[in-house]
């Protein structure tokens, strides 16, 4: 199928990416060329194969489920644009 | 004696032993070539006094007696592997000055060897691109060279490969979804190896598309491959999908015997198009291994021509999933906001700002595959033709190929800037010989063979069994011994 402007900027929108109006054209040009491409994939029987989930057949391991890492606040904050008392701080969310 | 940065890691883990040279003048050669070499624009962020406290720590272990093989050697690190203390930025604006409060497990293992670490190396923006041009940084630029143009020294892994090339480092580490790793060694004309799926922690390496990346060594040699490669392996309860399987003593894999192996020679990988001279250079790639004593089968893998459509899903996919943590909250750039404005546009003008034009095409790419309505259409199914392009190799394993020789790459290094104008389906053909390998998870080795015509470096893949590395280095081995490629770049920076 073929994407226009209102799918592009539907799915700007869903990426949190700011896309410019005068900019929609040739976003939706450049996914139309992508998603040519990934059409080939239609020439392909895959009746009976189960998508594949992982390229190693391997069982996760487990862990004993106790709390082995915590308690370091300072590090966790270190690298955020805006941090305040401790928390990261955002602009207001609710009124 | 100078210019120990040219230096392999063999040769000179040999020479530090023999107490020859020391870790402390290694990498003052290293540091003197890396401040001459700005042209490259290999190197985004050095590191100069943590490699000297480094050096002078190997020195000491050196000294001591019990130092393990890597023990003393300068590498460059790429900028994707995080590094406690050092910005690491994954060549993006939007991790602008972040500093990590933890190293990677693989860039760990390295120095828990005793390597030091000269500084990060460029590299295109979150690993996304074969040519290093959508890094933040600039440039990176092969050192090698025919006329007045800069060529590109690949992506995304460039400034690896043009720092291993120039002998900015005696090694790097790289990064492989769909050829990171190997199509920069062949336009260097270097070695690198994408191991197998689960042989490299992940954890501490900036993700791309999680399925299919993983680290790798790129050396001068293979057997530099194979000593970095056995550092950088191993399991690692950080990372869920790191297997826990032995890892063996590669080097000591280096027979150079390969008389009996059967190596497959797949039909399907001969396009329509393909330059004389790749075609040139497959055919004596093959004869030479046929003359080591191997016996080459023709052998065929149906699936190939949707490995590239299949990968251009699901790559994109993971990576919008991947690149959702990039929102302005915890680390890196946030937008300047105008007055009114909530954290739907925070999220949207940091995102525009912060990632460069090929990363939100492949975030939004991606979004739209996962979206209601398509997901099966496109998600579900490249996973099923992936599925089928890992059973194609699957197939051929159990007939008895031990590796499979391939061209690296559709062609040699091009001009940066020459795809600007290209579509970007035109860019993503580089990795047209590589992707399979990623999305079957198996190990796959570039080796440099020979010089085109104009006198550029080519490579060939060699794709092994899973966690069969020991055997496929040792064949890339009798290959690089076969072709003899010992031409390195004339000067010029």
């Amino acid at each position: 199928m073929s994407i226009d402007t209102a799918i592009a900027a539907k799915v700007a929108k869903l990426a949190r990416i700011r896309v410019e109006e005068d900019a929609l054209p040739a976003l939706a040009e450049e996914f139309n060329t992508i998603l040519g491409f990934i059409e080939q994939l239609n020439e392909v029987d895959v009746e009976g194969v189960e998508p594949m989930t992982s390229v190693t057949p391997q069982r996760l391991k487990r862990r004993a489920d106790v709390v082995n890492d915590g308690d370091q606040q300072d590090k966790v904050l270190k690298n955020a644009p805006d941090a305040r008392e401790g928390f990261f701080a955002v602009p207001k969310v609710v009124e | 004696m100078s210019d120990l940065n040219k230096l392999t890691i063999a040769d000179a883990r040999d020479m530090l032993r023999a107490k020859k040279v020391s870790a402390k003048e290694l990498t003052a050669d290293c540091l003197t070539a890396i401040d001459a070499a700005h042209a490259l624009g290999a190197y985004v962020h050095k590191t100069p006094e943590l490699a000297m406290d480094q050096a002078a720590a190997a020195d000491a272990r050196l000294a001591a007696g019990d130092a393990p093989d890597m023990c003393g050697i300068p590498l460059g690190i790429k900028d994707l592997f995080c590094t406690k203390g050092v910005e690491s930025q994954s060549a993006s604006r939007i991790l602008q000055g972040f500093k990590p409060e933890y190293e990677s497990t693989v860039s760990q293992k390295l120095l828990d060897a005793g390597t030091i670490m000269l500084g990060k190396l460029n590299m295109d923006e979150f690993a996304m691109g074969s040519s290093t041009e959508t890094s933040a940084y600039g440039n990176a630029v092969n050192p090698w060279k025919i006329d007045d143009r800069d060529l590109t020294p690949g992506g995304s892994s460039g400034g690896s490969a043009s720092a291993v090339a120039a002998d900015l480092c005696l090694a790097a580490t790289g990064t492989d979804t769909g050829g990171s790793i190997r199509q920069p060694a062949a336009f260097t004309g270097i070695v690198g190896i994408k191991p197998t799926y689960g042989r490299c922690s992940r954890w501490g390496i900036i993700a791309f598309a999680s399925s299919l990346d993983q680290a790798g060594p790129m050396t001068k040699t293979v057997r530099d491959a194979a000593i970095m490669l056995e550092v950088m392996s191993g399991h690692d309860a950080k990372d869920s999908t790191s297997a826990d399987i032995a890892v063996p003593n590669f080097e000591a894999m280096l027979t150079g015997d390969i008389r009996g192996k059967k190596i497959g020679i797949p039909k399907e990988y001969r396009m329509d198009g393909m330059p004389a001279e790749i075609e040139k250079l497959w055919g004596e790639g093959t004869a030479m291994l046929r003359d080591a004593g191997a016996e080459i089968v023709d052998i065929s893998l149906p699936h190939t021509k949707y490995a590239l459509p299949a990968y251009y899903v699901i790559a994109p996919a993971e990576a919008s999933s991947n690149l959702a943590r990039y929102d302005g909250v915890r680390f890196g750039h946030r937008a300047t906001l105008a007055a009114g404005d909530g954290i739907t546009e925070m999220y949207e003008k940091t995102r525009a700002e912060g990632f460069g034009h090929e990363v939100q095409r492949r975030i939004m790419v991606g979004t739209y595959v996962l979206s209601a309505g398509f997901y099966d259409a496109y998600y579900n199914r490249a996973r099923r033709v992936r599925a089928l392009i890992k059973k194609d190799f699957d197939d051929v394993f159990a007939a008895g190929i031990d590796a499979i020789l391939t061209p690296a790459t559709p062609s040699a290094a091009f001009g940066l800037g020459e795809m600007t104008d290209a579509d970007p389906v035109a860019m993503y053909l580089n990795d047209v010989f590589t992707v399979t390998v990623n999305l079957a998870g198996l190990p796959g080795i570039s080796v440099p063979t020979g010089l085109n015509s104009d006198g550029l470096p080519l490579g060939l893949q060699l794709i092994g069994r899973p966690w069969e590395e020991g055997d496929l280095l040792n064949t890339a081995y009798a290959l690089e011994q076969a072709a003899g490629f010992v031409a390195k770049p004339n000067r010029w920076w």
